[in-house]
């Protein structure tokens, strides 16, 4: 019990302290890719302390919910780290929630960010709130159905059950995951707020989504909502791992494994973030409006992922 | 419980005989305020707390029946009592604990009614439709249907010298007698000519195919007029505005859970056989259901009626569960059936909890602000804590979100989606899953209803100046609230307990229980197949989420520090910040209105740059009007218009209209 305790505690806590320098890559490898010098990795961890030792300022009217609400997404966040396989399927708060829950879990997110956002009353925070809102509720339907095809080979929606299934029992090349994945590369993207729905990069009034909910925040608030959009990249790429690249990922009991599943983890990441830095130097944002079409678009793909495996899987 | 079923049935039967003693005792004194309002209400209450515990004691119970000497002389009315009308009933307590209490600070004497009378038609109203889940035939069942239809009606029209709440009155009484109708039409063919009308004799009667789709299809319509399902739905977003709060929060957490009552009675238990494309049809009315009225409630400025097209949507969910458990059922997978059954009924007492809570928020929200266009709100978090608190509770509830109770329903609906590629019937195994998309396209609009909702009413800026004066709610106010937050909690918290008590329920309709996928899993894990497929844990997800919001608070304040100041919000550095700068309702709405547009039949004006006073306004209205209401309405009026050629009002045009009758008669007859 104590090494199931452990296991889970350090899964956790690597999750939520590495996930600033998987921020720190990307952020390197699109200042590389733009011919520029970047700040470094480790910039978002500097930006975090300076923001941790400010004074915080709140608005007049700011209320209660205001206060905790980063509180509440930086315990979302650090709840799904805690879900997710990222170095071994033997996690003992697994079974608490499955991959539906997940969903749940950044939605409960999502909603306290965007009420936090109107509570003040600006301009911004309420369109920030309505665009963020109107982005995910798109995505979502997308994200479930990407999830569906993997959750129908394994016959289950344990996240910890497909790893061990795609990874371990069922070893085969899957055409319906290929359909899958894509869908699922773009719905991250858009619930990420990167490009080319939005910018993490721009505080340019009317293109902002993300950035525009947390505009009222400063010091150690706005400190906690980056660190938890960090985890909740991070999050995302280790469930686009699990599920699509779970190979690396140690089995249940087998501790031996665990050093080569760090290197696994470590190694995916950064290729992962280099992808996504490379994705986001090569495409341009799309209005606001385009923005149904691309998750129409991840939507159609995940069908036809569903389709491929009912068609040629079965 | 040590309740035998018997003693159950008296329990209930005390219960109503309560109910309508105090609704007679309010008119010993009609015009007694305090009388009425602060004794009669909270004691009806208290009956609403017994009945839920009958409905408990019920339901693990066999059925127990009783004849009443009561009725027409060789009709007697036949009750009874078993695990279906059990879990209505206590349904139907648990909401009307909490509206009864809310109740009694809420209804005011005003010259249109009389507050004797108001008690009475809102005491009449919970004793019928705690007599619509007890009857055992169609006699007594059609007539608590209607004493429950027109109670409503006259609640509804409380304030009736208000012409646009006699219209909707008018609508919601129409559209409910011509369910009734069909209602009627159903029992008659089920009675199968044997000329027997309790449900007893209907239980043992084998029908054909044909005469079993006839009375399913009746049913769908019947019962779908009184829950609302598209198409049948125009009248609810007309009457629950209309009908003060905590009526309408009885209308939309209860009455639409009683049609979905009368479509589970006779398709599971008074049929003996379902064919598999009625659950197909259920399950598309359902869907589109859902998402009609999600979308619709997007695009609200009304804050009722925004709960209002919620409604339509949370019943479209309930529906489609039902629909899937009749697939499931026609091919004899019985333990499927039953998780989708469970799911369909635990996403009726969540909405049961969630939309009585709501609309009691809205009610508190009116009365200290007597407003309730959304145009006009904001801000209430800082005047309405108390309200802001449960408003909270509520909203979180119904955008489905973990460890609530609206997520456990609609996991459980999504597991039971997820399990339809075993079905035999290989169309149905790939398009229900790809169905699924809409379940979740609607619980994830919803999530952006309930947004706008609590956003433009709790906070942001007041958007009028008098809300800086409002009041919070008074102490009845908030007991009301406590007991209807705390049902949603725990049912979110304890799912595997009410999973077992729903297994009652699930093993009389459809033969089969989850207990057997659950129990390997002991009682912290909700398993719906078993524990490799699926599982989710609601306690362990609030304690994860609790210890890890306290560490992180505990971590940054020793760390760190907590100093914080006030100053004007930032808002990009724009120096002046006005309340009308703010999403309105309807700026909220407006992504929803053009990515949908199809949907929705849209009149707007738009200002031209050239014009020297500029103005917007627009109007969003329902196709279905146009396609199918209006046409039918015209139709009817044509209709009447010709027959009425006949009509001149003279006697004797009459009297030779009745010679050319009878000689008619005589003629076919010989």
């Amino acid at each position: 019990m104590t090494r199931f305790l452990f296991s889970q505690l350090f899964q956790t806590l690597l999750v939520v302290l590495a996930a600033p320098l998987l921020l720190g890559w990307v952020n390197q490898c699109r200042a590389w890719l733009q011919n520029r010098s970047g700040p470094g990795w480790l910039q978002p961890y500097r930006v975090l302390r300076k923001l941790f030792l400010k004074d915080a300022v709140l608005a007049y009217n700011a209320s209660v919910l205001f206060r905790i609400t980063p509180y509440v997404v930086f315990g979302c966040m650090a709840l799904a780290a805690s879900i997710v396989p990222v170095l071994a399927t033997d996690l003992p708060f697994s079974p608490a929630a499955d991959v539906i829950a997940l969903v749940g879990l950044f939605a409960l997110a999502r909603v306290f960010m965007a009420l936090a956002a109107m509570d003040v009353g600006t301009a911004f925070g309420s369109m920030g709130a309505r665009r963020e809102m109107l982005i995910a509720s798109l995505a979502e339907p997308a994200l479930l159905m990407v999830v569906f095809t993997p959750s129908l080979i394994s016959g289950s929606t344990a996240l910890t059950t497909i790893v061990e299934t795609l990874a371990h029992s069922r070893l085969a090349i899957y055409p319906s995951m290929a359909f899958a994945g894509v869908a699922f590369v773009m719905v991250m993207l858009a619930e990420n707020a990167r490009i080319p729905i939005d910018n993490p990069a721009t505080h340019l009034e009317l293109t902002m989504i993300h950035e525009a909910m947390i505009l009222e925040y400063s010091a150690r608030h706005l400190a906690l909502m980056e660190w938890a959009n960090a985890i909740k990249l991070t999050v995302y790429s280790a469930v686009g791992v699990a599920l699509f690249l779970p190979w690396g990922i140690a089995q249940a009991g087998d501790w031996t494994m665990m050093p080569l599943a760090i290197v696994a983890f470590a190694a995916k990441m950064a290729a992962g973030g280099a992808g996504l830095a490379v994705l986001e130097a090569v495409s341009a944002k799309l209005r606001i409006f385009r923005a149904p079409e691309f998750l129409g678009m991840a939507f159609m793909l995940a069908v036809l992922g569903i389709l491929t495996h009912f068609l040629l899987e079965r | 419980m040590s309740l035998d079923a018997l003693s159950a049935l008296y329990a209930a039967i005390g219960v109503i005989m309560f109910w309508l003693a105090l609704g007679v005792a309010g008119l010993v004194r009609v015009h007694d305020e305090r009388f009425v309002f602060r004794i009669l209400f909270p004691l009806g209450s208290l009956g609403g707390a017994g009945l839920t515990l009958v409905g408990l004691a019920g339901l693990t119970q066999p059925a127990a029946s009783l004849v009443l000497p009561l009725g027409l002389p060789d009709l007697p009315f036949h009750l009874r009592l078993d695990p279906l009308s059990s879990f209505f009933l206590a349904l139907l307590g648990l909401a009307a604990a909490g509206i009864s209490l809310f109740s009694a600070a809420y209804f005011r004497k005003t010259a249109a009614a009389q507050p004797g009378l108001t008690g009475l038609q809102y005491h009449l109203f919970l004793v019928s439709m705690a007599a619509v889940c007890l009857a055992d035939d169609a006699y007594f069942f059609m007539v608590a249907w209607e004493t429950m239809a027109l109670s409503s009606y006259f609640l509804v029209t409380t304030d009736h010298h208000v012409a646009e709440i006699r219209r909707a009155g008018f609508l919601y009484l129409l559209i409910a007698h011509l369910g009734a109708i069909s209602i009627l039409l159903c029992f008659g063919v089920m009675q199968n000519t044997a000329g027997e009308y309790t449900f007893a004799s209907m239980r043992g009667a084998k029908l054909s195919d044909f005469w079993a789709t006839a009375v399913f299809l009746l049913a769908l319509v019947g019962y779908g007029a009184k829950a609302g399902f598209v198409p049948l739905h125009a009248w609810l977003p007309e009457a629950h505005p209309a009908a003060p709060s905590p009526v309408s929060a009885l209308m939309s957490g209860v009455m639409l859970k009683m049609a979905i009552y009368g479509l589970l009675r006779v398709t599971f238990d008074l049929l003996s056989q379902q064919i598999w494309w009625w659950g197909v049809l259920a399950l598309t009315v359902g869907l589109v259901s859902a998402l009609f009225g999600v979308m619709f409630a997007a695009v609200q400025t009304d804050m009722k009626r925004l709960l209002a097209y919620s409604s339509i949507e949370n019943i479209g969910i309930a529906l489609s569960g039902i629909g899937l458990a009749i697939i499931f059922h026609a091919y004899a997978m019985n333990v499927l059936a039953a998780l989708a059954l469970i799911a369909a009924l635990y996403h009726c007492i969540n909405h049961a909890a969630f939309k009585s809570l709501l609309f009691l928020v809205t009610g508190s929200v009116l009365h200290a602000t007597r407003e309730r266009s959304l145009g006009h709100l904001g801000g209430l978090i800082r005047r309405m804590p108390w309200v802001a608190a449960f408003g909270l509770i509520g909203t979180l509830a119904i955008a489905g979100l973990p460890p609530l109770n609206g997520f456990v329903s609609e996991w459980l609906l999504l597991q039971a989606f997820l399990l339809t590629p075993g079905l035999p019937n290989s169309y149905l195994n790939m398009l229900v899953p790809v169905a699924t998309a809409a379940l979740v396209l609607a619980s994830a609009l919803a999530a952006y209803v309930m947004v706008k909702f609590y956003g433009v009413v709790f906070l942001g800026q007041p958007r009028d100046g008098k809300l800086n004066e409002v009041h919070d709610a008074s102490k009845w106010e908030r007991a009301a609230f406590v007991w209807l937050a705390a049902a949603c909690v725990l049912l979110g918290l304890a799912p595997v307990a009410v999973i077992a008590q729903l297994d009652n329920v699930s093993q009389m309709l459809v033969g089969a229980t989850l207990s057997g996928n659950m129990g390997r899993s002991g009682w912290l894990f909700v398993t719906p197949a078993s524990p490799e497929r699926a599982s989710y844990s609601a306690p362990l997800f609030l304690i994860g989420i609790v210890s890890a919001v306290l560490v992180v608070f505990l971590l940054v304040r020793w760390v760190y520090h907590g100093r914080a100041r006030r100053a004007a919000a930032w808002d990009c550095g724009f120096p002046q910040q006005t309340a009308r700068m703010q999403d309105t309702a309807e700026g909220f709405g407006q992504p929803i209105k053009q990515i949908f547009e199809p949907f929705f039949r849209i009149e707007r004006h738009l200002p031209k740059p050239t014009d020297e006073r500029p103005y917007y306004w627009s109007k969003t209205e329902d196709h279905l009007w146009y396609w199918l209401y209006l046409p039918v309405a015209n139709t009817v009026q044509w209709v009447s218009q010709v027959i009425g050629v006949l009509q001149h009002g003279r006697i004797h045009v009459y009297l030779v209209y009745s010679f050319v009758t009878l000689l008619a008669l005589l003629l076919l007859i010989r």
